[in-house]
């Protein structure tokens, strides 16, 4: 017999996304809430980010990730949300049933009224960039090293090559750095930089760690640990100069190529998939296309900021209580948004115009290239227009964000489809 | 009359791009910020550069090996490498609750390294 | 000095079933490796396929071999209880060119001794495999072909040895023979010489070097030759089964096959290099796979993939014994021709696997008739139980388990659902798995798509802590190859 146990909601994950939906679910009413997750304490990623740059947002303070994380399970601790750790998550229905694995029970299920899913990304891993070469000790993701360092008090090599200029093998160039290791440089593939500018300035530039753009690894050498890489130049269409290629002695390669939302579990339910998110479908209210599952965070798609995970975490929570309380319409119309042109893509995909009457909707999108000029950011529909926006640039590794005003709600009740289009402003 | 220089702000992740110029009474003009915070950082960049600082140090007796730590200010960069002998040296002991100051008055800066988290004892 | 009867050099897949099989006589048997486990070299790293034997050339040894090797799974399979399926297999051909080269493969296969082939037309090849290139023109059809998890079959092997007696030694390299008056008298090795009479070169891509230091045959080579491998998502991409396309002068070509862990992979390619170390993976390889695998599939996708590796074929260049063939590069089971106590098992390459117990029964006869006094032991047990795999268990199965262990509860490898009681049980196996890459092979710990991403820190810890080592000690795939350098707090210079 497997034990089973009630919960009104399950949140899958205790990283900032399932914390802010768990914490928001209770303070909107939901009597019994369980955050289930594989580590062993609550926090999730947040607990190896140990430097700053959280919470700007919401608190209007500059603070390390895992102080931000520690507000929100000091708030969960109060409301009396249960914690499951070292707990994997095997299976999730779409009737709520949610089966698990850990060491102190062996097997359990638990049954709940609604679901968020919050379990975050994975990172891109060296197979997945065909990325030649040997297969030695020493070629690690940026996270896996992050890990090590700040959590485990471990160096995994003393002279690092980072690829991929994403926040991760920024932060970690300069955390290396701190502990005393050689960061020879850091490579990147594309003609710009990936993450936010300012990781540029405090993490490479401050420690005189040259960044290549339009530069990747070729080759990586060595038979039992790393040895050396070979770096090569890429043309404008990102093919090889095997002309430029220069080996580069070193013992550790730390990847930053990307991170990948983690949706083992959400397509196991089977519920749609938006293939270039490569998380589920959501409409504003953070569900999915199955009544009752939720989804928050990283897991939908990868943001930049945790600010703003918390904020759509606190309202797949909100909407998760009002689910369980039986006040959400499950057929209430939806409208796709689409992002066109060079806006690879917009989070969530669908909205429901009866939610403007309570509150504006926010949209989170981002570009495929940057565009280093004043640009204008246009949601328009059928109907009309319905917002504009200007920014004086916008680049692939910051999210931009727009509001659709509660004053629109008639406008998109009436519209079939909400477009979304970026041009440069003269 | 001094040039232009281009700076990134890092006070928030927008990132913004500064252009600070001087007028003929050779004073700072700074463009590009979003914000006050903006033109605070340009100057400050320029004059006694500093940085958030965030590390670990070893903690004894706790659920983990390391305690993550930071400044409590922006910490003067010229300082940073002996900020950071100084928290290789030393190690703290569990339990420890967040904000806890652990050095005051780091190198005679006025600034201390906090706690990032509690900690308890195993 | 130590001292046994029968020495093996090399615990891949042939030197195991040969102390497996030699086991059951009374007989003191040492296996030595120069890796710190069983399977570490081209074992682990082949398409793990049972092949039927209508590709080698009839009258070789090869075509012996892979034929009566093909006929022994099921038992071998039954008694070291390890997966294996006999699914069969396909040739598909894409023009009539090629049509026509699939009545030679028949003819062939059926002079080899090969049951059941069939050929299909392309409709029946079509409704098999519906993603097949619609000009597909036929297929042959091999039934009696199958797969199996090539590293389990060395590790099972390898344990049924050690029930029955069989000493193994693990970072021992083989460095000389002792010899008087053409008779070995021993061995010596990088850990010391050892006694014995009778010594089985199963040396893998070393066998021409071991061969050599016997005096023997200075013209045989071994020429490493290398085959890359893309393994598909599953969620991406499945094959239920095995499709060749028409071989080559290269080889049997690049083909799909599923294992029986439910991937579907693509591979190998071929090419001749230099070093016998060399198991890169390189952007050509990945090019030539791409090309040919959309000759067989053009829909298939490299973007599906999750990982890639390479083995390296011990290519040999020895000529057929059997005169009236005219083929080079056929295996070698023959005792030395001048050193008495001395068998050779060398250039296995395709179909090595397949043939590896035959190779073994072989051995045992070269053995026998070379004048070993081989008395069979009152009391031998071929039987081998493989270990719990949370992965297959039913919950309630798996409730049964982790009440007994509670480690099977927690889950190190969330991709392929590996738990921290199977790594843990490796680690202390009869023949203990000491590495990270050893877990992975035996466990399938990290080779999903997070590759290693989640379980890598884990295994590392679960390592350390049951091998009462220090974090820096963990490795890979032996000294050489650890993780971690030091801990933090600690680093000098950094340089």
């Amino acid at each position: 017999m497997i034990p089973i146990h009630d919960y009104d909601l399950i949140v899958v994950g205790s990283g900032p996304a399932g914390l802010a939906a768990a914490v928001s679910a209770k303070k909107n009413g939901v009597d019994s809430v369980l955050i289930i997750d594989r580590d062993v304490e609550p926090g999730g990623i947040l607990l190896q980010c140990v430097h700053s740059g959280f919470g700007l947002e919401t608190f209007g303070e500059d603070l390390p990730g895992p102080s931000y994380a520690q507000r929100y399970i000091q708030d969960a601790e109060l409301l009396h949300i249960d914690f499951l750790m070292d707990t994997m998550v095997l299976d999730v229905t779409k009737d709520f049933s949610v089966t698990v694995s850990n060491e102190k029970f062996g097997i359990q299920i638990f049954l709940a009224k609604a679901i968020v899913l919050a379990m975050g990304c994975r990172e891109r891993s060296r197979a997945q960039i065909h990325l030649s070469g040997t297969r030695p000790a020493g070629v690690f993701t940026a996270g896996t090293a992050q890990r090590w360092v700040n959590v485990e008090g471990l160096m995994p090599g003393k002279n690092f090559v980072i690829l991929g200029s994403g926040d991760i093998g920024m932060i970690m160039a300069r955390r290396l750095t701190l502990e005393g290791a050689h960061v020879n440089r850091v490579v990147e593939i594309m003609p710009y930089l990936n993450g936010l500018s300012r990781n540029y300035v405090q993490c490479l530039q401050d420690y005189d760690i040259p960044l290549f753009l339009n530069h990747t690894i070729n080759n990586i050498y060595g038979k039992k640990r790393v040895e050396a890489v070979e770096i090569v130049r890429v043309d404008q269409n990102r093919k090889v100069q095997p002309e430029t290629a220069e080996i580069i002695p070193c013992d550790t390669v730390l990847l930053s190529v990307g991170l990948i939302p983690e949706n083992e579990l959400t397509r196991k339910i089977g519920v749609a998939m938006d293939p270039i998110t490569g998380g589920a479908m959501t409409d504003n209210c953070f569900e999915t296309s199955s009544p009752g599952i939720f989804v928050a965070g990283n897991v939908v798609h990868v943001y930049d900021l945790v600010d703003y995970v918390t904020h759509d975490g606190t309202i797949a929570g909100e909407q998760a209580a009002r689910f369980i309380q039986g006040h959400r319409k499950i057929h209430q119309k939806r409208i796709p948004v689409i992002a066109e042109d060079s806006l690879r893509y917009v989070v969530p995909q669908k909205i429901c115009p009866e939610t403007l009457q309570e509150a504006e909707i926010q949209l989170f999108m981002r570009v495929s290239f940057p565009m280093e000029y004043p640009v204008q950011i246009r949601a328009y529909s059928d109907q009309g227009d319905i917002f504009r926006k200007t920014l004086p640039y916008v680049r692939p590794g910051e999210m931009v964000s727009i509001q659709i005003p509660k004053t629109a709600h008639d406008l998109i009740q009436a519209s079939d489809a909400i477009r979304l289009q970026i041009l440069r402003k003269e | 009359m001094m040039n232009s220089q281009n700076l990134i702000c890092i006070t928030c992740p927008r990132g913004c791009s500064l252009t600070v110029s001087y007028d003929d009474q050779d004073q700072m003009i700074i463009t590009g910020n979003h914000c006050l915070r903006g033109t605070a950082y340009a100057k400050a960049e320029l004059t006694d550069p500093r940085r958030m600082i965030a590390s670990t140090v070893r903690i004894h007796g706790g659920i983990h090996k390391m305690l993550p730590v930071s400044t409590n200010a922006p910490f003067p960069k010229a300082k940073i490498m002996d900020l950071i002998a100084l928290l290789k040296s030393i190690e703290i002991d569990a339990p420890v609750k967040m904000g806890d100051v652990l050095i005051e008055n780091v190198l005679g800066t006025g600034i201390a390294v906090i706690a990032s988290r509690s900690m308890n004892q195993l | 000095m130590d001292s046994y009867d029968v020495v093996i050099i090399g615990a891949g897949v042939v030197g195991c079933l040969t102390a497996r099989f030699l086991s059951r006589y009374q007989l003191r048997i040492l296996v030595i490796e120069k890796e710190s486990d069983v399977g570490a070299g081209t074992s682990s790293a082949n398409s793990a396929l049972i092949h039927a034997g209508y590709d080698p050339v009839p009258g070789t040894l090869k075509a012996a071999m892979n034929v009566r090797g093909n006929s022994m799974w099921d038992d071998l399979a039954g008694e070291l209880d390890f997966d294996f399926e006999r699914c069969g297999d396909y040739v598909a051909a894409i023009g009539d060119e090629e049509f026509q080269k699939l009545f030679v493969l028949k003819k062939q296969g059926e002079q080899n001794g090969v049951p059941g082939l069939k050929i299909l037309s392309p409709d029946e090849i079509r409704k098999r495999i519906p993603n097949i290139n619609q000009d597909v023109s036929g297929a042959l059809y091999a039934p009696t072909a199958g797969i199996c998890d090539t590293f389990a079959v060395t590790i099972a092997a390898a344990e049924n040895a050690q029930a029955n007696g069989v000493v193994f030694k693990f970072n021992t390299c083989f460095e000389s023979f002792l010899m008087e008056n053409h008779q070995i008298f021993g061995i010596r090795t990088d850990q010391g010489d050892i006694c014995c009479k009778w010594v089985i070169n199963a040396a893998g891509l070393y066998a021409d070097e071991v061969m050599h230091m016997a005096g023997s045959h200075p013209e045989f080579q071994i020429h490493p030759r290398r085959g890359e491998y893309c393994v598909f998502d599953p969620a991406c991409f499945q094959l239920d089964t095995v499709l060749f396309p028409v071989p080559s002068e290269k080889g049997k070509g690049v083909l799909f096959f599923k294992t029986t862990h439910g991937n579907t992979i693509v591979g190998p390619t071929s090419e001749f290099i230099d070093s016998k170390d060399d198991k890169a993976v390189s952007i050509q390889g990945l090019q030539y796979l791409e090309e040919q695998m959309k000759k067989l599939i053009p829909a298939a996708d490299l973007r599906w993939t999750i990982a890639s590796f390479a083995g390296l074929r011990a290519s040999g260049n020895a000529v057929c014994k059997n005169r009236d063939v005219d083929y080079t590069g056929d295996f070698i089971v023959e005792a030395d021709d001048s050193i008495k106590g001395l068998i050779h098992c060398a250039g296995i390459e395709s179909p090595g696997l397949t043939a590896s117990p035959a190779i073994a029964e072989r051995v045992l006869q070269l053995l026998r008739d070379s004048g070993l006094v081989m008395i069979e032991k009152p009391v031998w047990n071929p039987f081998r139980k493989r270990r719990p795999c949370f992965r297959r268990l039913t919950n309630e199965e798996r409730n049964q388990l982790i009440a007994k262990d509670p480690r099977y509860g927690r889950i190190v490898c969330r991709c392929e659902m590996v738990t921290e009681g199977e790594i843990v049980a490796e680690i202390h196996a009869p023949i203990a798995a000491r590495t990270y890459d050893s877990i992975k092979r035996r466990t399938w710990c990290g080779t999903g798509r997070c590759q290693g991403g989640f379980d890598l820190i884990r295994v590392v810890d679960i390592l350390a802590r049951e091998l009462n080592l220090s974090l820096e000690k963990i490795n890979k795939k032996g000294v050489g190859s650890e993780f971690i350098v030091s801990e933090t707090k600690n680093q000098g210079s950094g340089k």
